[in-house]
């Protein structure tokens, strides 16, 4: 079945990737370090909450967690079985990578659907 | 400028061994040698039983890959001067099952090559009273730099995941079948894409990039592999439209 | 001497005694284009560490202002300043990566004519730096 599927979710890697490659940089700056530090002035609660309601930002939010973590999960699947050669749990490997994947995706979708 | 060089060169005969060693020999240093020059004199002047392949001397027939210092190089374009003082460490290329001293058994990627059909396929030949194919420049550009694989299987060498995975069809057989199904006269991109997309194909490459980092002729077949990717995915993508997108 | 017309001459195949190395797990240590591959290739990680943490955020956005004023106290936490900066080196180090390989497999042709990749790639940069630009704008604007 996987194999069959490969090019969806060689797509997924790329969108993934692409997204990350462009916007996690400003994100993870402003985020893990601008706004906790102060020093940028800081979005007030009220501000982001609505910023985050927008459905655009929804939208734009789900993108934002669901792909990079596609991301991740194909290109740690093919490191685990590459680089520890770890072949003969290939199945496992796939399961948990893709798995955790679409567990992230789903809270996340359910998180920014129901946002009020 | 010194006068000799010394060479660690792999020695593997089956007759007498279970396992390769390195022998050393100490050649004369020109600055006009390469390696195969060398290897050639130790030959010739101080171990007849030395074995290795090379052909042209000059870069196109692909038979002298070994690699010098760990790296995938064409000994009849390496410079000993560039690997002075040395001494210069020539084995043969990794990931191929060792023959003899530093000749490998090519025959894995022989077959996979045969798979992938480096010919022109078509489903009627043109008569020949229909004349010539036509090809304009720029149809000629889309496949030309990977028609200039001379099957040195440096790329192979050089290829972790081949390493890894030798079922893998490697960076030169998935180059070649591009510059086949990319040819303007060619019908068999369809079948080729089919092939290239199961297991062992395509989708086991991850980019690492080496192949086409020492590819002597930058064919680059890793750009090739990725732009098949693409291919692939788009073509996945149109199957599910109703009219598979045509 | 006569030939057999019927069954095909059948030859025991030689086998020479070929010497195959293995492949050790530590292949990747072997060079340093292989490690900085290997590198390349674990960013992923630091990329669903932020995946998570931005699910952690707007989680606690949607939970109220005590939450998001614990989760931004979290974040101030030397722990979290410490696994940001290592997750940022590595989202930038694949960001630049990334952009750099691009153009391997995005070839744009304009005119017949192949773009060459230092443009594609900049192209790349560029949008970087302009959707950067956006997201900070509309995060700060209050």
């Amino acid at each position: 079945m996987l194999k069959t599927l490969t090019p969806l979710l060689w797509t997924l890697f790329s969108a993934g990737g692409m997204l990350a490659a462009l916007l996690y940089p400003v994100h993870l700056l402003l985020t893990g370090f601008a706004i906790p530090l102060g020093w940028v002035p800081a979005p007030s609660y009220p501000a982001l909450h609505d910023l985050v309601a927008h459905p655009l930002a929804r939208l734009y939010l789900f993108a934002l967690i669901a792909l990079p973590l596609f991301h991740w999960a194909h290109r740690f699947r093919y490191t685990l079985y590459d680089g520890l050669q770890l072949k003969h749990l290939e199945a496992l490997i796939a399961v948990l990578c893709y798995g955790t994947a679409l567990l992230g995706a789903l809270v996340a979708a359910w998180t920014l659907w129901s946002f009020r | 400028m010194p006068e000799t060089v010394k060479l660690e060169v792999t020695r593997y005969r089956p007759e007498q061994e279970d396992e390769p060693s390195f022998a050393t020999y100490e050649v004369p240093f020109r600055k006009d040698w390469v390696v195969l020059d060398a290897l050639n004199y130790i030959k010739d002047r101080l171990d007849g039983t030395l074995s290795f392949r090379w052909s042209c001397r000059m870069g196109v027939c692909g038979s002298c890959g070994m690699r010098v210092d760990g790296e995938p190089k064409l000994t009849c374009a390496t410079f000993l001067a560039d690997y002075l003082p040395g001494p210069i460490r020539v084995e043969p290329l990794e990931h191929f099952p060792i023959v003899r001293d530093l000749v490998v058994d090519l025959s894995d990627f022989l077959r996979k090559l045969t798979k992938v059909k480096p010919w022109i396929v078509r489903e009627h030949e043109k008569p020949v009273e229909e004349g010539e194919y036509l090809q304009t420049p720029e149809q000629l550009d889309a496949y030309k730099p990977l028609s200039m694989c001379i099957n040195c299987m440096l790329c192979y060498s050089a290829c972790p995941i081949y390493g890894l995975e030798q079922s893998f069809i490697g960076p030169a057989a998935i180059a070649l079948a591009q510059r086949y199904s990319r040819d303007s006269r060619d019908q068999g991109a369809a079948e080729r894409l089919k092939l290239l997309q199961q297991t062992d194909g395509i989708w086991q490459c991850t980019f690492v990039g080496e192949c086409s980092a020492v590819c002597p002729k930058n064919v680059d077949p890793a750009g090739a592999i990725q732009q098949y990717k693409l291919e692939a995915a788009t073509q996945w993508f149109l199957s599910l439209l109703p009219r598979g997108g045509r | 001497m006569t030939m057999s017309s019927s069954a095909p001459a059948h030859y025991r195949p030689y086998h020479p005694k070929w010497y195959r190395q293995r492949v050790s797990v530590w292949w990747w240590l072997e060079k340093p284009v292989y490690a900085l591959f290997v590198l390349r290739e674990l960013t992923s990680v630091a990329v669903a560490f932020f995946a998570l943490m931005l699910l952690a955020l707007i989680r606690a956005v949607a939970a109220g202002p005590e939450a998001y004023a614990r989760f931004q106290a979290k974040l101030q936490s030397p722990l979290f300043l410490v696994l940001d900066g290592i997750a940022l080196a590595l989202v930038l180090f694949h960001t630049v990566t990334w952009f750099n390989v691009a153009p391997k497999a995005l070839v744009v042709r304009i005119g017949g004519r192949r773009v060459p990749d230092a443009l594609v790639a900049g192209a790349h940069y560029a949008a970087w730096l302009g959707l950067s630009g956006v997201v900070a704008y509309v995060l700060l604007r209050g």
